[in-house]
């Protein structure tokens, strides 16, 4: 389960010149959110550009912090915890899928896929990657760099990193933006049925009204509030 | 283990190979010359006992009396001596300045001699001396004589039959001066060759070895019986000169091998920079994948110190194999076979490689985990900032401490680094200045020419680190290239035509006559014939000098007896420059003349009295005038003269000097023959041979220097690769614009020429600043500016930097710009 209560953020604008030390202006990006996610729930939260829903993502998933309200996933109250603290709930029981994908250049799709297992110190990482990468449809392209998969299959690799560790809580930003229509349908088709098959949780960003009519829910953000 | 999986896939990557090659370059800078010292050191440590020939060594310049072997023998200690001097050896119609050891029974106490049969054969352990009638020669002489083992060698007025080859000595031990040859004979051989006469220069010495106690004892009694001109060594204070000269070399070598250490801890800091900047999202990742600031650091820091490890490993490999190659440049000067190097300095090398790899890496990698999760999913979440001056700190604290390791003192350790730093903001002030005014001035000029320029100009801060990285290197290589060759060249212009180039030595008082005569039947202008007597100084003013109080020449000077002439006119070379020469009334009374120099030196002064002591004879007299001299007329010259009614009854010995063509030097061969007594001097032969010992250590110090310039140019390649991806991102956007891929690589080539122009420009200008510098200050020469400097700076650093240019403006329109923007 996620939950958040009152989630509002707003950040510092640059002091404007002439308008003196103190005179401090802040952008509002999100204000009062409230909002439950039940697990094994999908939710879409959707939005215009600039309606806050990746810091909205940011947040419950706990990669930022906010200026007022709490985040609880599952028994943890995210924000009570350091930087430190939240980094070992994510890799416990958070994954991630970006946009860009976020593929470490320098590693081929199955080193990838074994980073998280092997920053949890798990000594099988080899095996359950090359499983998962399988599963996903690229059990020939290994030892495949990055920069030598077309987008889609980059975003497999993503896909299969994030659940390589089986998480409860699956944050996906826009997961098919660099995409095209079909390519982005495929991807979509494999992040719900590996979804389904695990029962995690599954909070999406995105702009793709086609998307996210197969979420359970969606939320829309208008000026970085819930429109209800 | 996680870190070595990263570490090889960074290196797999190829993010990794700037800073391998840099730690390479800077660790094998050090340890070539560090394992090159320990090498020297250990052969010192080895030869200390050998050094002396004994557990002590007493030194005269007059004979004992025999009071001081009497009480060595009466205590039961050891005893052995030897007589000293530089003679000609003679062979036939050739003959040579050799160096004579007269030896007897039992040299060396300490220590083994070694001797072979001939030369290049095996050699072997000798506890024998040359018997009677027999020499022992080094290889050198036998070479330069043209004869070999079991021939007659002649010496003064005597024959001796070379019967072995001297490999090893065990008190020359390892200096870097031995001009000249060794003869070893008996020293029941030496009345024989009459050698020892009024005048010679001759160091008379005594060995004495034994057990512990019974030598401490004897020696301090020794030292309260010690005269003047007589000095004790024992193993505390063995070849203090030897050390001193070796100390010196080795901190020359250690500081100017931190240049290739600076400049390759500047490749270092540009490339973790890179290193970073590409690792920013990948460590934002791992972030989000739940790894905790200190697991990031702790990942980064095991990476780079793992790496750090391999390759100074690897600098010290290459620095065992380079500091072979100094060995062996420097192994004729050395004179000594050196021990094989101990593991020691590879320590040094491997903290040393740790030490800045941490220190120039350690604040963008403390950067590096701070970088915020939110960049995964916001690009403006942006990137961490190391504070400039944590991140200056350390690597200036990481680089003062390396100094003052090598330097071995923190005040000479840090002067270096203040000087470095001079030295660089100097030079980047002025690329600063030039890349600013080039740009302005560029404005007239054709358009690629322009936007080459104009790119150098936007890139300024990259540029001027290429600039100055490279030019510093070059400075280096155009210094030792040139200014060497330079200054032998003012100094030979500054000596003129037809100046002497020989001197002769040791005429007796009887020979006078021969001597002039065998010039006229040589068809040889009669040379100016000089008296010469042997004095030391006592007093000035009747206070005895108190030789502590001097600087070193000044104690050098009164510590052995000094050459003192006795003329009645003004020699034509000599100018007074206070009082007046000798009149009626002087030449009666008696009166000295001093040279300017050796005066300031003794602290007299026109009018003080001068005692001396002459044969034993007290010599008073008192200054009348003060002199300059013209060192550069390599003529016959003398710190003191006196009145002739002073000193013509004390024992003389007469010196001539003259210019020998090279038509007439079989006739210095008959004077030889016929005058085997004489001592000839050929000052070319000297010359040849102080430029052959300065070419051996240029060429060592070359090679350190050559480090210096892979450095530099490492710097260049790394600044390149900073901003490669701009270039990239330019180049895809300009050829979208519809510039032609001529057009863009013409600009980029621009670029680089200039920046090559530049930096050898400056370097040109640094190398004739110092040779300018060291000809006023250090050697007093008039100095012209070499055009070749300001050809050879600019073409060196366009070509280094043209190889940038080629490969960089290649590699930028190699691909379509869609895959170029795609790419980035």
């Amino acid at each position: 389960m996620v939950a958040a209560a009152g989630l509002g953020k707003s950040v510092p604008i640059a002091h404007l010149p002439g308008s003196g030390a103190n005179a401090h202006r802040t952008l509002t990006i999100l204000q009062n959110i409230n909002l439950e996610i039940l697990q094994g729930e999908a939710v879409a939260i959707v939005g215009a550009s600039g309606s806050g829903k990746s810091t909205l993502l940011g947040l419950l998933a706990g990669l930022d912090v906010p200026s007022a309200g709490t985040v609880r996933l599952e028994n943890d109250d995210l924000f009570q915890l350091d930087e430190d603290g939240r980094a070992r709930l994510r890799a416990a029981k958070v994954g991630f899928v970006f946009q860009s994908f976020q593929l470490l250049p320098a590693f081929t799709a199955l080193e990838n896929v074994m980073l998280p297992l092997e920053l949890a110190g798990r000594p099988d990482a080899r095996n359950d990657a090359a499983a998962i990468l399988t599963r996903v449809g690229l059990g020939e392209r290994l030892g495949h760099y990055p920069k030598y998969l077309s987008g889609g299959e980059q975003q497999r690799v993503a896909l299969a990193r994030a659940f390589v560790v089986r998480p409860k809580v699956l944050f996906a930003d826009e997961p098919t933006g660099n995409l095209d229509a079909q390519t982005g349908a495929t991807i979509i088709d494999l992040l719900f049925e590996l979804n389904a098959e695990r029962g995690t949780t599954l909070i999406l960003v995105t702009h793709d009204e086609a998307l996210a009519k197969r979420c359970a829910r969606a939320v829309r953000l208008v000026a970085g509030c819930i429109a209800q | 283990m996680i870190g070595l999986r990263f570490l090889y896939r960074d290196w797999r990557a190829g993010e990794l190979g700037i800073l391998v090659i840099a730690i390479v370059i800077a660790v094998t800078s050090i340890t070539s010359v560090s394992f090159f010292a320990d090498r020297v050191n250990q052969a010192l440590l080895r030869d200390a006992h050998q050094l002396l020939g004994g557990d002590v060594l007493l030194i005269a310049d007059r004979p004992w009396d025999g009071a001081i072997e009497r009480e060595a023998r009466a205590r039961g200690l050891a005893v052995a001596t030897s007589t000293n001097f530089i003679s000609m050896a003679r062979a036939g119609d050739s003959a040579e300045l050799a160096a004579v050891k007269a030896v007897s029974e039992g040299y060396p106490l300490r220590g083994r001699l070694r001797i072979a049969d001939a030369p290049l054969v095996g050699d072997r352990e000798t506890r024998a001396i040359p018997a009677a009638g027999v020499a022992w020669v080094d290889e050198r002489l036998v070479g330069a004589l043209g004869i070999g083992a079991g021939q007659s060698l002649e010496l003064g007025k005597t024959g001796l039959k070379i019967d072995a080859i001297i490999t090893q000595e065990p008190d020359r031990g390892v200096s870097f001066f031995n001009l000249a040859p060794r003869v070893l004979i008996n020293l029941v051989d030496l009345p024989a060759t009459g050698l020892i006469q009024t005048g010679s220069r001759v160091t008379f010495q005594i060995y004495v070895a034994g057990e512990r106690p019974a030598i401490e004892s004897f020696e301090a009694w020794a030292k309260t019986k010690l005269d003047r001109g007589q000095s004790l060594q024992s193993l505390a204070n063995a070849r203090p000169e030897v050390r001193a000269t070796l100390d010196r070399a080795e901190q020359f070598l250690g500081l100017t091998a931190l240049l290739a250490v600076i400049l390759a801890a500047v490749a270092i800091g540009l490339g973790t920079r890179r290193y970073v900047a590409r690792h920013l999202d990948g460590y934002a990742v791992m972030r989000c994948l739940g790894a905790t600031q200190a697991r990031l650091f702790r990942l980064c820091m095991s990476e780079f110190i793992i790496l750090a490890l391999v390759a100074s490993l690897m600098g010290c490999l290459l620095g065992l194999a380079a500091q072979a190659l100094i060995a062996y440049w420097l192994s004729e000067l050395l004179g000594a076979s050196l021990p094989g190097p101990s593991l020691a300095p590879m320590l040094q090398g491997l903290a040393a490689g740790v030490l800045l790899l941490v220190g120039f890496a350690m604040p963008p990698l403390l950067a590096l985990k701070n970088v915020p999760a939110p960049r995964v999913i916001r690009r403006d979440a942006g990137a961490p900032h190391a504070g400039a001056l944590v991140a200056y700190g350390t690597a200036l604290v990481a680089l003062a401490l390396l100094l003052i390791w090598q330097a071995g003192s923190v005040k000479l350790g840090l002067t270096v680094l203040g000087g470095f730093i001079g030295a660089l903001l100097v030079f980047g002030l002025v690329a600063f200045v030039v890349v600013r005014g080039l740009a302005h001035a560029a404005k007239v000029l054709p358009l690629s020419i322009r936007f080459g320029i104009a790119n150098m100009r936007r890139r300024e801060r990259a540029s001027i680190v290429q600039i100055v990285a490279l030019a510093i290197g070059l400075m280096a290589i155009l210094m030792l290239n040139f200014t060497r060759g330079d200054l032998i060249d003012a100094w030979r212009a500054k000596t003129p035509t037809g100046a002497p180039n020989r001197f002769v030595l040791n005429i007796q008082p009887d020979q006078l006559q021969p001597v002039r005569e065998f010039f006229t039947a040589e068809r040889m202008a009669p040379p100016a014939i000089y008296p010469m007597v042997r004095g030391r100084l006592i007093a000035i003013n009747g206070n005895a000098i108190d030789a502590d109080s001097l600087d070193e020449r000044g104690k050098r000077l009164v510590e052995r007896e000094f050459n003192l002439s006795y003329l009645e006119t003004l020699p034509a070379h000599n100018r007074i420059v206070s009082g007046r020469w000798f009149d009626e009334g002087d030449l009666k009374a008696g009166a000295a003349s001093i040279e300017e120099g050796i005066a300031k030196t003794l602290g007299a002064k026109l009018g003080d009295v001068l005692t001396w002591s002459v044969a034993g004879e007290k010599i008073v007299s008192p200054i009348t005038n003060v002199r300059k001299l013209d060192w550069d007329s390599v003529q016959v010259n003398f710190f003191v003269i006196a009145t002739p009614a002073l000193l013509t009854g004390s024992p003389t010995s007469f010196i001539t000097s003259m210019h020998v063509s090279s038509a007439d030097a079989n006739a210095m061969n008959r004077l030889s023959k016929a005058f085997p007594n004489l001592t000839i001097v050929d000052m070319s032969a000297i010359l040849r041979q102080a430029l052959s010992v300065v070419e051996q250590v240029v060429r060592a110090v070359q090679m350190v220097f050559l480090f210096a310039l892979g450095a530099g140019v490492l710097v260049l390649y790394t600044a390149l690769l900073a901003t490669q991806d701009e270039r990239a991102q330019e180049t895809a956007i300009m050829r979208t614009l519809g510039a032609s891929r001529a057009q863009v690589q013409r600009a980029q080539r621009i670029e680089f020429l200039a920046i090559g122009l530049i930096a050898g420009m400056l370097a040109a200008i640094g190398a004739t600043a110092i040779e300018a510098l060291l000809a006023a200050q250090v050697f007093q020469l008039t100095h012209t500016i070499n055009l070749w400097i300001w050809l050879a700076g600019p073409a060196g650093g366009v070509l280094l930097a043209g190889w940038n240019a080629w490969s960089g403006a290649r590699a930028a329109t190699r691909l379509p710009p869609v895959v170029s923007l795609r790419e980035i």
